[in-house]
């Protein structure tokens, strides 16, 4: 139906478009992107519409020219953990590697908004990352060493200019604050605007953008994916992209291989809004605890995994209840807040933290994934790198690293210690 | 919060308790015998259903026992506990 509407529709958004609309009673406005029916064979399908999926195409018609593209969404895009992330983004990592690709995905995002013409309000705010004890102080300068070589942005703070710094910090935590690295580049961006933004732009190259259509099966002819099954009815296709986070080793036995990944819940909460009071992104390890404000006012506060295996999207009690005490022991006046929403996403930790983006055990299904609690602010390198792994057919060289035989060669790339963080 | 029955000490709550992962994972070998590829599967590669999971788990701040529970990752429903070296019970669901 979006066929046959005129031509003369808004489609590009700018302080002219917005005047001209506000003329025109705002009636011109051209849907964001077309709620597409799946048609009977693609060059590639994308599974998964959330921003790394959406990301993905939307790299694959603009830098590879492929446009005979679907991404399958099982649900509506960008409702599972694009959806539920705290939109943190930062490049702190430890290893050569994962610094490489990190900062080419926050260097990406400093340049999404214009890219897609869709205001992801990325808020480079800064992300402090702050250390309790004499070993945390030393863990901080281990980081902040490795950041500096890596060529990434980072500044080590005595614990007195963090507090001038974050002015509410509690005087006297129970945990003294002694220090704090800040990587002023990080921070945070809108999550939907993500998922939308990347939508939209897909669509204007072509892309088609499926809802509500869940894949249920594969056809594999002599290890060769020829296509995929869906509750719309059989897509052929040569090349099939996972980008289903949680659900990857779900899928990936319906394609007849293991991986190893293990789903946890990851859970988030939100308080009332109020007005602004913390124009940073905190994070303790210590607390297992970090928190931002939205531009909507509310506290934004995230912790660690569940630490058992689920595909349920809600938290347990126990974990929302640590984490609310290490809010409140870093920020007293926090205490009388009430949480206004929580809720949880299923997220794909691999052994080493670290994500595998590349080839799969079957030809022509590749896979995204791993990537823990942290894959929000990959979206635009994992989408870039991934485009590239589909079209070429080989690894892009800065998610060549990223690969399943690292398992087997040993060859970890170990985050989890390395960066001293969850993800 | 879940309840969890530890086949000790009886039922109490989850915070008292640890999972350690994916149950009835066997060792290879001989190990000058066993493949990278073996090695991996079984360090690091896991069944992660969606559904009935297997699991051990330790009753860390109580008897310091570990056990066998059968639990649904869906709805968090403990299905079964069973002792260590015992066969899981016969659920639907189960893959194994």
């Amino acid at each position: 139906m979006f066929l046959q509407e005129p031509k003369d529709l808004t489609r590009h958004y700018s302080a002219a478009s917005l005047l001209r609309e506000g003329f025109n009673k705002q009636k011109g406005w051209a849907p964001a992107w077309r709620d597409a029916a799946p048609k009977a064979e693609y060059d590639a399908v994308i599974i998964g519409g959330g921003g790394h999926g959406l990301a993905t195409a939307y790299y694959l018609a603009k830098e590879f020219g492929m446009t005979r593209i679907a991404v399958l969404e099982k649900g509506w895009i960008g409702g599972g953990n694009t959806g539920r992330n705290t939109t943190v983004i930062r490049s702190n990592y430890f290893f050569p590697e994962s610094a490489a690709f990190y900062d080419f995905s926050l260097k990406l995002y400093e340049g999404l908004t214009r890219d897609l013409n869709y205001n992801i309000m990325f808020s480079q705010r800064g992300m402090w990352n702050i250390a309790h004890d004499r070993h945390g102080v030393e863990m901080l300068h281990r980081a902040v060493n490795a950041m500096l070589l890596n060529g990434v942005d980072a500044e080590l703070h005595d614990g007195a200019e963090v507090k001038r710094r974050i002015p509410i910090l509690s005087d006297a935590p129970r945990y003294p604050v002694m220090a704090g690295l800040l990587q002023k580049r990080g921070g945070t961006a809108r999550h939907d605007a993500i998922a939308w933004g990347y939508a939209r732009a897909a669509d204007m190259r072509g892309v088609d953008i499926v809802q509500n259509c869940e894949v249920t099966g594969f056809d594999i002819v002599d290890g060769a994916v020829t296509g995929v099954r869906t509750t719309r009815g059989d897509i052929k296709t040569g090349k099939v992209a996972l980008a289903v986070a949680g659900n990857t080793s779900v899928l990936a036995e319906l394609a007849g291989f293991r991986l190893p990944i293990i789903s946890y819940a990851l859970q988030a909460c939100v308080s009332e809004p109020v007005k602004p009071v913390l124009d940073t992104v905190l994070l303790s390890i210590s607390h297992g605890v970090y928190i931002s404000q939205s531009d909507k006012g509310e506290l934004v506060i995230g912790s660690a995994i569940d630490l058992y295996p689920s595909y349920a999207q809600r938290g347990n009690l126990p974990v929302m209840e640590h984490t609310a005490a290490g809010v409140v022991d870093l920020f007293p006046r926090f205490s009388r807040m009430r949480f206004l929403r929580q809720w949880a996403g299923i997220v794909d930790v691999m052994h080493d933290s670290t994500p595998v983006v590349g080839l799969s055990p079957v030809k022509g299904l590749y896979l995204n994934c791993g990537w823990g609690t942290g894959g929000f602010k990959a979206i635009p390198g994992a989408g870039f790198c991934y485009a590239h792994t589909i079209a070429k057919n080989e690894p892009h060289p800065l998610t060549a690293p990223f690969s399943l035989k690292r398992f087997e060669t040993g060859a970890l790339i170990d985050e989890a210690a390395g960066a001293g963080i969850a993800h | 919060m879940l309840q969890i029955s530890c086949p000790y000490c009886g039922a109490r709550a989850e915070i008292e308790f640890r999972c350690g992962g994916q149950a009835h994972l066997e060792r290879p070998g001989p190990h000058d015998q066993v493949s990278d590829r073996q090695w991996a599967e079984y360090l690091f590669y896991r069944d992660n259903p969606k559904g009935v999971s297997l699991e051990r788990w330790v009753h860390r701040f109580g008897c310091r026992q570990w056990f066998n529970v059968a639990r649904s990752t869906l709805t968090h429903e403990i299905l079964a506990v069973y002792g260590m070296g015992e066969q899981p019970p016969q659920l639907e669901g189960t893959k194994r």
